[in-house]
């Protein structure tokens, strides 16, 4: 697969220049397996010793297939599950010692939007009681500024006035989804998680969230983690994107490096059985044979070896560390 | 491409229509629909939900209630009017002439029973085998499909099996009587890409081997692009354009058709800061406009579109397209195209 591309013209953010605002160190998640006694008799390693760090102002996409992990890192970092193992860092306090008010007031600045929109919304509320909900929880201003607020949340996402007392049946998922982001934004917090938020809906339905993402993220001066499955809307997207295997970060890259130039043997195989919307295109595509192990046992050493047209016999011993290779472009791999 | 068999015709669908019995009245959730396949063909239909293309599908096998359907038009398979069998007739034809692969494999599998056992059920009921020969066909099915350990896993129950593995269970099953037509409703939207592009494949040598035609319901273009020769693009019910997948890609001539290319996210090419956008979202079929049904979001429309239904018209070599203003709309393009399809060649 040969692609020529235009660099994209903004200017590309760097971990460098220090405006790191979360830090993920060693996020682990274990789910334990349990016996017929309620022991553990053995765990999925659903997150398996993830690290990396968002910088304010940009996107970083997290891609993978169903079962690397990548939502239970997303619901993990905002504690939504609890960690097994590992650092999150906000604004120099590890979210994962928080308790209580603490974690309430940090939760402010995280939010998050969810897959799917028609279970996310509580049926039985008004669209503005759902949105009110939130500051109520977190004390902020009284019944009428909070009415306010919501209204004016609700004409940022694309809403009108009369909007605020229906229910959430009498929307289409789109409009359930730009709910579900006005539910995030109106505490206005500075980093939020959209875990598939597009991947229920239909293509043009896709395009018009897609872009109401990125013009709250200029107005609001947000910060997303993108989770996905889709590697076309990930692109679209995102600063950076880091790809996960089994409960591992494999690759992390800017986009268009990335694309241009994925380095890991699972990134090549992703991006080459891609079906491409284009019928002249012939490309050549690189097969992984088989499907992904089990995280309950993964394979030794690395984990994508057991898929891998490359592997070596290093590879089913040693486990790679992930390493810069140019610049901003990390691999966890042997042949680098 | 395998000469004179190529233009044997297989299914004709003539002027569809299909309502629905509601609480609310009736609804057209197939208005006027039509289009053929032929043998050793691949036909997609591509339409988002709602428009229709499921029901065509289902409509092929009499899969829908029939007390709240009511059929209009003709179905032909192999000159054989579909909706006028009885339901013995029917049944022959079910999964031994047409047989269909459906979108979930996690439901579509009997739970309760053996992988191996449902797929000698089908050829049990149409092919004269014992149930010995059958059992070993069904193991040669599952080879076939690329599974591995086929012995073993034919005594497997669907709930051991990975959501990919299920999927070429269906398969297996879909072809075990070698159908002449198969029917793939969504068949890779509940898996993954790297599996998805191996249920590709394999669907695309098995039509080779068969000699199947084959209808593709997807909503996802790019896999139109690998797999199908043939693109019918439908929308709230109707068939909007029809033409060979070169010229759906290069020149849609339909505005919805080139909306929907326009707003997917490619993983080529320049990526554009903001994504096309077709406004709005498809009506119900409780509220179809009067006019052109697209009209209400499509850029291009004037009184007429809003006051006029348009005809699907055939145009040049086999395309076909509804819309009032297309050949405008394609001169006002005839730029754009000539440089889009220079920049594909660069690419590949």
């Amino acid at each position: 697969m040969v692609v020529e591309m235009s660099l994209k013209q903004s200017t590309p953010k760097t971990e460098a220049s220090n405006d790191v605002i979360l830090e993920v160190k060693n996020l682990k998640k274990y789910f334990p397996i349990t016996g017929s006694l309620n022991n553990t008799v053995s765990q999925v390693k659903a997150v398996n010793d993830v690290s990396f760090s968002l910088i304010k102002g940009e996107t970083y996409g997290l891609v993978g297939e169903s079962g690397c992990g990548k939502s239970t890192t997303g619901r993990t970092i905002l504690r939504l599950l609890e960690p097994t193992e590992g650092e999150v860092i906000y604004d120099g306090q590890n979210i994962n010692k928080l308790k209580g008010n603490d974690l309430r007031n940090i939760r402010r600045e995280l939010q998050m939007v969810f897959q799917d929109p028609y279970s996310s919304l509580n049926p039985r509320k008004r669209i503005g009681t759902i949105l009110e909900e939130t500051l109520k929880i977190h004390k902020i201003g009284n019944k009428k500024e909070r009415t306010e607020q919501v209204m004016n949340i609700l004409n940022k996402v694309g809403f009108q006035r009369e909007h605020y007392y229906r229910f959430p049946h009498e929307f289409s998922g789109g409009q359930r989804q730009r709910i579900g982001l006005a539910r995030a934004l109106i505490i206005n917090p500075s980093i939020i998680i959209c875990d598939e938020p597009v991947s229920a809906l239909d293509v043009s339905i896709q395009s018009q969230v897609l872009n109401l993402l990125e013009d709250v993220q200029q107005e609001f001066n947000l910060t997303y983690l993108f989770i996905s499955h889709d590697l076309g809307v990930v692109r679209h997207i995102s600063d950076r994107i880091g790809v996960m295997y089994l409960g591992k970060l494999v690759e992390e890259s800017p986009t268009d490096e990335l694309y241009s130039n994925p380095l890991h043997p699972y990134t090549k195989a992703l991006l080459s059985a891609i079906p491409v919307p284009n019928p002249f295109v012939k490309r050549e595509k690189i097969k992984l044979i088989g499907e992904i192990p089990s995280p309950v046992n993964p394979p030794s050493g690395c984990v994508f070896h057991t898929r891998c047209p490359f592997a070596m016999d290093v590879c089913k011993q040693e486990e790679p560390a992930l390493k810069t290779i140019v610049h901003e472009h990390k691999v966890a791999c042997h042949l680098y | 491409m395998r000469g004179d068999t190529m233009t044997e015709l297989l299914l004709e669908v003539k002027n569809l229509k299909v309502h629905f019995e509601t609480e609310n009245g009736t609804v057209t959730a197939v208005d006027d629909v039509s289009f053929s396949v032929k043998r050793g063909e691949t036909v997609g239909v591509v339409g988002e939900s709602g428009c229709g293309k499921s029901v065509t599908a289902e409509s092929i096998l009499r899969l829908l209630n029939e007390k709240h359907t009511n059929y209009e038009g003709n179905i032909l398979f192999e000159e054989k009017d579909i909706l006028k069998l009885s339901y013995s007739e029917l049944q022959k034809v079910r999964g031994n002439d047409i047989s269909m692969i459906f979108q979930d494999p996690m439901s579509s599998l009997n739970p309760v029973y053996t992988v191996g056992n449902q797929i000698v059920e089908a050829l049990l009921l149409h092919q004269n085998l014992t149930k010995k020969e059958a059992e070993s066909k069904a193991v040669e099915m599952l080879k076939l499909t690329g599974i591995p350990l086929p012995e073993k896993r034919v005594n497997e129950y669907p709930h051991e099996l990975s959501g990919g593995m299920r999927q070429r269970v269906m398969i297996a099953m879909a072809l075990s009587c070698k159908p002449k037509l198969l029917i793939a409703d969504e068949p890779t939207t509940a898996l993954d890409v790297t599996t998805q592009s191996q249920i590709l494949d394999l669907i695309n040598e098995l039509k080779d081997e068969f000699n199947m035609g084959t209808i593709m319901i997807t909503h996802d273009l790019g896999v139109v692009a690998e797999v199908c020769t043939k693109v019918v693009v439908m929308y709230l019910g109707q068939v909007i354009e029809e033409a060979s997948v070169e010229s759906i890609f290069s020149s849609p001539l339909h505005p919805y058709t080139q909306g929907l290319l326009k707003s997917i996210p490619q993983i080529e090419g320049p990526r554009d800061e903001k994504l096309y956008v077709i406004e709005g979202k498809v009506p119900t079929l409780t509220q179809i406009p009067k006019g052109c049904r697209f009209a209400p979001r499509c850029e291009f429309a004037t009184e007429i579109c809003r006051d006029k239904m348009p005809q699907l018209e055939s145009y040049e070599n086999d395309l076909k397209v509804r819309c009032w203003h297309f050949k405008d709309i394609q001169e006002k393009r005839g730029g754009m195209n000539g440089s889009r399809n220079e920049s594909q060649t660069v690419n590949s």
